[in-house]
């Protein structure tokens, strides 16, 4: 039934390997969110995987599909982990099962399956999560000194939100930075234990390891170095720029290995399905997303920024390409624009 | 050759963008010395196995033919012409399989080998730089050589429309594509003779230097290069490329030894270049110190349902399938046979096909070797393509394009600048068939291009011819007027006299006009309805329309009309028709009532 | 309250003469739309729409006439029309006409009385012939519009259609999951489609 066409040699590249791939290169950092925050990231990430896989082949069977084939390429587990790995880790069950249910059947289904959705799934669900239940959203890490254990977390998890740990830390330390700088000093601020020798304690290791995992994406070729690169530069250029200052702007090394910015850098920006496509487009879709990301952890209300700064520059990245197209072979100059006038 | 002070230089090599690195597969067949095939009892030369216009026979059935007589004769413009390759007997000018994905048929002439292989009278150039120029281009002509990469384009274009003044002769001897081994075994055996060629066509570009570019994995063919340079006293410059495929393509070789860039839409000779495969250069020696036209030619057979993988020199015309029973081909084994290369090659629809001047490699893998595509995913738009891709082209949004049918689109995205080579489709971790996508798109572009052409061309013809039947209408009134006037003033001077009026005669023609509708449907009576009903229906239309007929016929025999014997004709015709529908409906009827008793 | 009516009406009064002065000034001369409208037909000029021409037949167009009466473009000239047009892509009315692919005239030539009939009737001047002589079909710029057929009195004129070239075939789209998988299912579509390929 498929007709045999050219090139008759091809790779053995595939979708489920770039994406199990993914998976693995993921391991480092939840490992490092696990050992870190407690067991509520293992089991957030079972929940939406669950969840995830289970509406995905439900849906392909609503749309009539193959459901063995779709399910094999794996893209759906990339989206879970992604969506677990960015949501806090005390927090119940059926968070986590909306969360999937909205990347699943809302951002990737609706928009019509894989390589189809024109916005990252997992911040969909992650920024729709985010102005639905803020609390919720912003307040449930736990106290790095108080880790609950897997059982606990389990319990946590399924109903007994707040059982056997008496103190969260309301904050990141982005947002504790930010909080607290207004009236304190930047020694001062960075006196608070959730600060260690060069950025914030725990989250300096995480990042480490989605660091880690990023550039084994690298290495492996599933990933270019434009995304990644530009978009760390950015964040650099901006919080070197304003951040001199410490007592008035959070320092570049918060900025860089703080928060969620190499998950961003490395898993989120990099998704292909939504980001820019040309290597001239993939840099400033990734110097796009930085920028948004200082402007909003700088200026917004918000202690993070990845989901809302991925969406928006989901939103401009066909317009991106229509302007980054490579210069074709023999053509004086790159085509630009939406017609073709020579 | 005179002992002359010679270079053997190496030249800078730049780099290209993209590129993939399949497997190579050449030690397959790089291993044993060209092999000649036995002279074949039939040859299939088909009329139209190059770029541009197809040969025109000069031969008839039944003639017989020397080794290297013209056989067919190259059309003006670009074409070229077709040599008997061995003496024998033409025995059919007809419709013939032919290599080609769709499988069509074209036509051919076939000899009957007579086993003698007796050459016709040559002769030979043996000092070749005593011919003009103008001479030797006219042999190159003459002996139909085209390009024998794979393209076949007819090499004495590229002497005769220089655009520019040319100053490098580049020899293109990369041979990229995994498997195929046939330049680099003719440079080993033969680098002296392709030199040879090489200072020909250098003579007749005026051209100052031989550049070859080479892939570094040929180091056999590379020395061979050099001590044939040496024994002939040449100056050559040899670019030693690293292997990545597709260096080998024309615009790819031409980037990477001199950096260029043939400019969109032009030709290497507008940056003062003329690229030339090794095997072309070959022949050009050959045929013009030889007057050996091009018969015969290159080939490696190979992949591991080949028992013998190797080059093999065959009779252009030889069945492929003979071709692969010489090599010990297990064609149960075979999945597929591929024309060409595993990245550029077609897969033949029909191994009887005959061997082309284009065929460079027949393959023969088996399914473990090259499995069976499989169903693909969906993009994901990775960009994999695009960094593969040696055009720099966007792979992917032209698929979505090609996909979508949106050929603007496409066209937007340049994808006349796909040299359609498979990078992307092979490093595509979805399968998609990239390659397949764009080749749909462009042959649409193209199809679309051509019906607006003609749309246009109708419209005007249209307009035109509506602006005539105005005039002449205009003009009609006009002399009506002039008529009418004239006839007023006559009937006042002769009021006196009377014509006789008379009835104006009926038109013959107009009276078959009225049954040629009906007729129309009466060409249905030979089409496939079977139906009793259907063929009931049919006879009687076509007794209606023959009465009809019979009517007009004697109609137009009262008046005598000059159309009756037409008319006749026709009338005889349709009575014909009317008797066969009436014994196809007879004959149906019967066979109903046997079927159903 | 007075000043805000006041207000209103000079802004009012001053947008209503800016648009008076533009609709003026930027008057579009004659009816482009006529132009492209034509440009999509295929100029046949065989007349199944009932419009004698293509021409005639995207004035109606333009004056509202549905978009899918013309059986030679077929639902590639109506998804072309509906694009330009903005409306909704109609199926082919069959009443003028099924789609049928590129078509040809070709006579029979020792079948020919010479009658110039045929001649008279082709909308683009593509058969060559006089009074009396036998006639002969200009493939290249006939259109396939069967006008010539009807009034032949001999029926000689066949339209056959258009055979695919060596040099114009190409491949086809190759086909994507959900096709792939219908073909496990012997439908009437994918069987065509395997005939086609």
């Amino acid at each position: 039934m498929i007709s045999i066409t050219s090139p008759h040699t091809v790779g053995q590249n595939s979708v489920s390997k770039v994406m199990f791939t993914l998976v693995a290169a993921l391991v480092p950092g939840y490992a490092c969110l696990i050992y870190i925050f407690g067991w509520g990231y293992l089991v957030n990430a079972l929940i939406a995987v669950t969840v995830a896989v289970a509406l995905e082949a439900l849906i392909l069977v609503l749309r009539k599909r193959p459901v063995g084939f779709f399910l094999k390429d794996g893209s759906i587990i990339v989206t879970a982990l992604l969506l677990a790995c960015a949501l806090p880790p005390i927090v119940p069950w059926w968070l986590v099962a909306i969360g999937s249910g909205i990347a699943v059947i809302f951002a990737k289904h609706l928009f019509g399956g894989l390589g189809q959705n024109p916005f990252n799934p997992a911040m969909v669900a992650y920024a729709l999560l985010l102005v639905s239940l803020p609390v919720l959203m912003t307040s449930r890490w736990a106290n790095v000194d108080v880790l609950p254990s897997f059982a606990d977390a389990l319990t946590i998890s399924f109903g007994h939100l707040d059982k056997g740990l008496d103190a969260f830390t309301g904050a990141t330390p982005l947002d504790h930075y930010k909080l607290n700088i207004g009236r304190l000093t930047a020694d001062n601020v960075l006196q608070d234990p959730i600060y260690g020798a060069f950025a914030a304690k725990g989250w300096m290791q995480i990042n480490l390891a989605f660091l880690v995992g990023g550039l084994v994406l690298l290495a492996l070729r599933i990933i270019t170095w434009h995304i990644p690169v530009s978009l760390l530069a950015s964040i650099l250029v901006m919080s070197v720029l304003f951040g001199s200052d410490g007592d008035a702007f959070v320092p570049t090394s918060l900025h860089l290995f703080s928060g969620s910015t190499m998950l961003a850098a490395f898993f989120i920006a990099t998704d292909p399905v939504t980001a820019a496509t040309s290597n001239k487009g993939k840099l400033v879709y990734g110097a796009g997303i930085g920028l948004l990301i200082y402007i909003i952890r700088t200026w917004g209300n918000y202690p993070d920024a990845t989901a809302f700064a991925v969406l928006l520059m989901n939103f401009s990245a066909p317009l991106i390409d229509h302007y980054t197209r490579p210069r074709v072979y023999g053509h004086s100059k790159a085509v630009k624009g939406f017609k073709n006038d020579g | 050759m005179t002992q002359a002070p010679h270079i053997i230089a190496r030249s800078r090599v730049w780099s290209i963008p993209g590129g993939v690195h399949p497997e190579q597969h050449k030690a397959e067949s790089n291993q044993s010395a060209i092999e000649p095939v036995p002279l074949p009892s039939e040859l299939w030369l088909p009329l139209s196995m190059h770029i541009g216009s197809p040969a025109i026979p000069v031969v008839k059935v039944g003639d017989t033919v020397c080794k290297g007589d013209l056989i067919a004769r190259s059309q003006s413009g670009i074409s070229a012409s077709i040599h008997a390759p061995t003496s024998g007997r033409v025995v059919a000018i007809e419709d013939h399989v032919y290599a080609h994905e769709s499988g069509f048929k074209q036509p051919a002439i076939c000899i009957e080998s007579d086993g003698l292989d007796i050459w016709r009278q040559q002769k030979p150039w043996h000092n070749w730089r005593e011919q003009s120029v103008e001479d030797i281009v006219a042999r190159i002509h003459d002996g139909g050589i085209t390009g024998m990469g794979g393209a076949s384009f007819p090499t004495d274009v590229k002497y005769r429309n220089k655009h520019a003044p040319i100053h490098t002769l580049l020899v293109n001897a990369a041979e990229c594509e995994p498997y195929i081994t046939a330049d680099d075994r003719l440079i080993r055996e033969r680098a002296e003779d392709i030199l040879h060629g090489a200072a020909i066509c250098r003579h007749l570009l005026g051209a100052r230097t031989i550049l070859i570019g080479i892939e570094d994995n040929k180091p056999e063919a590379i020395s061979a290069f050099e001590v044939a340079a040496k024994r002939l006293g040449l100056d050559i410059t040899l670019a030693v490329v690293p292997t990545k495929y597709p260096s080998g393509g024309e615009k790819q070789l031409i980037q990477l030894t001199t950096g260029l860039e043939v400019p969109k839409g032009g030709l290497p000779s507008d940056i003062g270049l003329v690229c030339q495969n090794v095997g072309t250069l070959y022949q050009i020696y050959r045929t013009v110190v030889f007057d050996e036209p091009l018969i015969s030619r290159v080939t490696t057979i190979t992949g591991q349902a080949i028992e013998r993988p190797g080059n093999y020199e065959a009779l252009i015309g030889t069945s492929i399938e003979t071709l692969l029973n010489h090599a010990g081909a297990h064609l149960k084994k075979a999945d597929r046979v591929i024309m060409g290369g595993p990245m550029m090659g077609f897969a033949l629809p029909d191994i009887t096909a005959p061997l082309v001047k284009a065929t460079n490699c027949l393959l023969a893998p088996t399914k473990k070797e090259i499995p069976p595509p499989i169903i693909d995913n969906p993009c994901i738009r990775c960009g994999m393509c695009e960094q593969a891709c040696p055009a720099g082209l966007l792979p992917q949004q032209l698929h979505w394009a090609s996909k979508n049918r949106l050929l603007d689109e496409a066209e937007l995205h340049s994808i006349d600048d796909c040299i359609e080579c498979g990078a992307c489709a092979y490093v595509c971790p979805s399968r998609i068939p990239l390659v397949q996508y764009f080749r749909y798109a462009k042959g649409e572009i193209k199809q679309e291009r051509a019906d607006q052409l003609a749309s246009d061309r109708a419209r005007v013809r249209f307009e035109n011819r509506q602006a005539r039947l105005d005039r002449e209408k205009a003009e009609k009134e006009q002399r009506r007027k002039a008529r009418a006037e004239a006839a007023a003033k006559a009937l006042a001077e002769k009021q006196a006299k009377e014509g006789s009026n008379e009835e104006p005669k009926e038109d013959p023609i107009k009276a078959a006009l009225e049954r040629a509708a009906a007729k129309r449907d009466a060409k249905n009576t030979t089409t496939e309805t079977q139906n009793p009903e259907q063929l009931k229906d049919i006879a009687e239309k076509a007794k209606a329309k023959f009465e009809k007929a019979t009517q007009r016929l004697l109609d137009a025999e009262k008046e005598g009309s000059e159309m009756v014997p037409a008319l006749r004709k026709a009338a005889g015709k349709l009575e014909e028709k009317y008797h066969s529908a009436e014994k196809a409906y007879q004959a149906a009827m019967k066979e109903q009532e046997n079927v159903s008793p | 309250m007075l000043t805000a009516i006041i207000t209103l009406f000079i802004l009012a009064a001053i947008f209503g003469a800016l648009l008076g002065f533009a609709s003026i000034k930027f008057k579009p001369e004659g009816n482009p739309i006529i132009e492209d409208i034509n440009n999509i037909l295929p100029q046949t000029q065989c007349g199944q729409c009932g419009h004698p021409g293509c021409r005639p037949y995207a004035q109606a167009i333009a004056d509202g006439e549905p978009i899918n009466k013309c059986p030679p473009g077929g639902e590639a000239t109506i998804q072309a029309l509906a694009d330009l047009l903005d409306v909704e892509p109609l199926p082919l009315d069959a009443e003028h006409g099924e789609e049928k692919g590129k078509q040809v005239a070709i006579i029979r030539e020792a079948e020919c009385i010479g009658c110039t009939k045929c001649i008279q009737a082709c909308p683009v001047d593509a058969i060559l012939g006089a009074a009396k002589q036998m006639h002969t079909v200009i493939e290249s710029e006939c259109t396939g519009c069967d006008l010539c057929v009807e009034p032949c009195p001999v029926d000689c004129i066949d339209i056959v259609p258009v055979q695919t070239t060596i040099r114009q075939w190409h491949k086809s789209k190759p086909l994507t999951l959900p096709e792939i998988i219908a073909t496990d299912r012997p439908t009437q579509r994918i069987n065509e489609e395997e005939h086609a390929a």
